[in-house]
């Protein structure tokens, strides 16, 4: 049974390994590549729209690209690089050896993975989808839409299911392995706006799933739920996209506000002000999330009481961030702010954000909707929310959580420089597009007309995003240079900063917490630092720690999954190479048959002995 | 970590329960049927709103059949009730009563699959074909995807059966027959919506 560790090469280590901290690397990894991706997307579209009638991209390779890059970044960057964080940080500062199912958690990133290597595969089959990320019909009905909107479907599907299983892990872990004394209410917030976010994806994504497969069962087996001659409905897809799409919102900007609560307290050397009400404000605007979907649908024809009731709704969503946003200025209020790379990009999120807010409000207006409906105002509005808000709140973590991951700091001068350069092109990118969409300039089109006075603004633009472009080589170059020559870390708490995961040494070890700390507090680290000796007590004598084998199958898994999507996606393709049915019942035998060797087989891990914990305690000093 | 249990005066009162990992999975388990619900949800949604949607089509007070569905209701709600008499075995550690009735609930479990493949297999004969409108699209998706639920409970009861079939009750083992038998009163709620939104509301109402 429960054997010793075995040595493994490294690539074996990676491709099985369950360890929450590895996998929130990988994450990390994966997240950033499809970030880059859909980035130099925005970069060609913005190239395309810095001159009228310009011909550097076709109108056909724009509407990829405007559906790509929707798509990647919210399911394939957005959302992975948050995993990333909330993997490697969630168990750490909740006191626990792991999360709760370490398998699983594997499971979600390989299956997200294939989901989104399956999306990438659009480009080489005939070209991407391209009806926007939102794919409405009947833009995206087998009539209008080519096999790359196959792509889109399926792949969504598969990666989505990736993200649902780690959301319920994620539940779990933060409900039943807390460390002694670690109750609800002395959660670090980041832990809550991840339990939250987690919530809102479980009842999220699965509208999402049902929607994806009606339109996969419309596109590929024949069914009529969006033909209206046929006695189907096309609103009802606008109405399942956006009861997942108005909280999908809400699942990125919650963790990313848990972010900003961690960062700016941390660097303003004091507790965060208003811990309570952070929390009910958290919940509340998630259960708001859900109730405003139709506000993306004003002009759909849903008349004048939804219109109202939506509008109110939506609107109510400000009272709750207003609290979290005067809460960080109180934080900061009379603080010794820090101002280093991190503290920059949490402390700037707060006014960008605000604005992203108030343009908020003013789309929330049903009647003044009918104006800005579909204009560049809009892209103005959610890029402030998306980039002003998550992006800035991801780069504050990726600062701030950095010597834990890897041992070593990042480059403050360049990190500095990076900032100042992302943030100008990001104000010069988006705040431009507001008078651009006022102006009455749609969105999603792929050229404009001279002389129309949207030529001056539409340069700025994308001036703005080769500032951003920049800064993003930048951090880049930061990345390389700092593994190289950045300061070394061994001390367990660069920062002297108040959670638990800076009480773990650096590297932290497999098996996290040699003993499970107890918690006498909300900050607890800092508590130990005010009233104890600056280290936390633990909770249980040293012992034997369990640990969980490592494990081929998640991989297999969703190596099975994605030949299964790429079978259903091959019935719309004209000449498919090998039978469609053959892929994928094959991927789908794979798949139910490593779930079934899993589940017969029993395997109950492995013990790290006394003697390895007290080595590794003398060698790393907790 | 796992928080040792001392099994040997028997089997604690709550065998699913007792371990960490137990623990987990049946919390996780939850969260997963939270999500099926609101699965089953938009599947439900998209049924009532395109219900009347029929085309050309056969409407549903031509298709449906109430006797047939009767039988099928029946079976399924007695099976959710042979599962629960085999959770109560497992926790007065008889592993023969509880052998006996897991199997009397897939043999329930079968038959009323075997109806529904004859009931679908009796509509599509009369001219009610998956793609015939957007009614018989969503009523074989929702109701589709009830019978694909219970075909993969049914395999995953009788994997562990087998799997198990003479280890007797472990703490291993009983959290995962605890969960598969939740999932199967999952299962069976979800009929009871069924029966009432599709049958009786196909029948009677408008």
């Amino acid at each position: 049974m429960a054997a010793q560790k075995q040595e493994k090469s490294v690539i074996w280590d990676w491709l099985t390994t369950v360890d929450h901290k590895k996998l929130g690397i990988m994450y990390l990894i994966a997240g950033t590549l499809f970030f880059v991706k859909a980035g130099v997307m925005a970069l060609f579209m913005r190239i395309q729209l810095m001159y009228p009638e310009m011909n550097f991209l076709s109108g056909q390779t724009f509407n990829e690209f405007i559906t790509m890059h929707g798509t990647i970044m919210l399911f394939l960057a957005a959302t992975p690089l948050l995993f990333a964080f909330m993997n490697y940080v969630i168990p750490l500062q909740i006191g626990a050896r792991d999360v709760a199912f370490p398998f699983v958690n594997a499971l979600g990133f390989w299956i997200f993975f294939a989901g989104g290597l399956l999306l990438s595969l659009s480009w080489f089959f005939g070209g991407g989808p391209d009806a926007g990320w939102t794919a409405y019909v009947p833009l995206s009905s087998r009539d209008y839409a080519g096999v790359g909107l196959d792509f889109y479907v399926l792949g969504l599907q598969v990666s989505g299911i990736g993200t649902l299983i780690s959301a319920i892990n994620f539940l779990v872990t933060i409900i039943n392995m807390r460390a002694p004394g670690m109750t609800m209410m002395r959660l670090p917030l980041f832990v809550w706006t991840s339990f939250i976010s987690s919530t809102l994806i479980l009842f999220a994504f699965t509208p999402l799933a049902a929607g994806l497969a009606l339109l996969m069962l419309d596109r590929i087996f024949g069914a009529q739920f969006f033909i209206p001659s046929m006695g189907g409905n096309t609103v009802l897809w606008q109405h399942i996209f956006w009861i997942f799409g108005h909280p999908e919102v809400y699942i990125l900007v919650l963790p990313a506000f848990g972010i900003i609560s961690e960062v700016i307290p941390a660097f303003s050397r004091k507790r965060l002000f208003g811990y309570t009400a952070m929390v009910f404000a958290t919940m509340i605007i998630a259960f708001l999330g859900f109730m405003v979907w139709a506000h993306h649908m004003f002009t759909v024809g849903m008349g004048p009481v939804a219109n109202s009731i939506f509008a109110i709704a939506t609107m109510t969503i400000a009272v709750p961030t207003g609290i979290k946003i005067f809460n960080w200025l109180f934080t900061m209020w009379g603080g010794k702010i820090t101002f280093n790379t991190a503290m920059l990009f949490a402390s700037s999120f707060v006014p960008t954000f605000v604005l992203g807010g108030v343009t908020g409000v003013m789309l929330a207006m049903a009647p003044v909707d009918y104006l800005y409906h579909d204009t560049y105002f809009v892209v103005a509005h959610f890029h402030y929310i998306i980039v002003g808000g998550i992006v800035l709140a991801l780069f504050a973590g990726l600062f701030y959580w950095y010597p834990k991951m890897f041992g070593h700091m990042l480059n403050e001068t360049l990190g500095k420089l990076f900032f100042w350069i992302f943030y100008i092109g990001f104000h010069l990118t988006f705040f431009v597009q507001h008078l651009l969409g006022l102006m009455g300039m749609p969105r999603r089109v792929y050229t404009y007309l001279g002389d129309q006075g949207l030529d001056t603004f539409n340069f700025i633009s994308t001036i703005g995003t080769f500032f951003m472009s920049a800064g993003v080589i930048l951090l880049v170059i930061n990345v390389i240079y700092s593994a190289f020559k950045g300061e070394r870390v061994t001390v367990a708490d660069p920062w002297d900063a108040r959670t638990l995961e800076w009480a773990v040494p650096t590297p932290v070890p497999e098996y996290n917490f040699a003993q499970t700390p107890q918690v006498r507090s909300l900050d607890p680290l800092f508590y130990e630092k005010i009233h104890g000796d600056g280290t936390m007590k633990p909770a249980e004598p040293i012992q034997p720690i369990h640990m969980p084998n490592g494990s081929i199958l998640p991989l297999i898994i969703s190596i099975g999954l994605f030949f299964a999507g790429l079978g259903f996606i091959m019935m719309n393709m004209d000449n498919p190479i090998i039978n469609p049915w053959i892929v994928a019942i094959g991927g789908l035998v794979i798949t139910f048959g490593s779930m079934f060797v899993r589940s017969v087989k029993e395997d109950h891990g492995y013990y790290v002995p006394v003697e390895q914990v007290k080595a590794d305690l003398k060698k790393g000093g907790n | 970590m796992a928080g040792h249990v001392d099994t040997s005066k028997g089997l604690p009162s709550h065998p699913e329960r007792a371990t960490l990992e137990g623990k987990n999975k049946f919390l996780g388990f939850w969260f997963f049927l939270g999500g099926e619900t609101i699965l089953f949800a938009t599947f439900f949604g998209t049924y009532l709103g395109l219900r009347n949607g029929i085309a050309d089509g056969p409407s549903s007070q031509e298709m449906f059949h109430l006797p047939l569905v009767f039988i099928m209701t029946m079976l399924l709600l007695t099976s959710s009730l042979t599962s629960v008499l085999a959770m109560f075995a497992m926790k007065k550690n008889n592993f023969r009563a509880f052998k006996v009735w897991m199997w009397i609930t897939v043999l329930l479990g079968l038959s009323f699959l075997g109806f529904e493949i004859y009931e679908f297999y009796e509509y599509v004969h009369q001219g009610f074909g998956f793609t015939t409108s957007a009614f018989s699209s969503s009523f074989y998706s929702l109701v589709g995807l009830h019978g694909a639920h219970v075909a993969f409970g049914l395999s995953w009861i009788i994997v562990l059966l087998i799997r198990y079939n003479k280890s007797g009750i472990t703490l291993t083992n009983a959290p995962k027959f605890y969960v598969a038998g939740l999932y199967w009163h999952f299962i069976d709620v979800v009929w009871v919506f069924i029966f009432t939104v599709v049958y009786l509301m196909g029948v009677g109402g408008h």
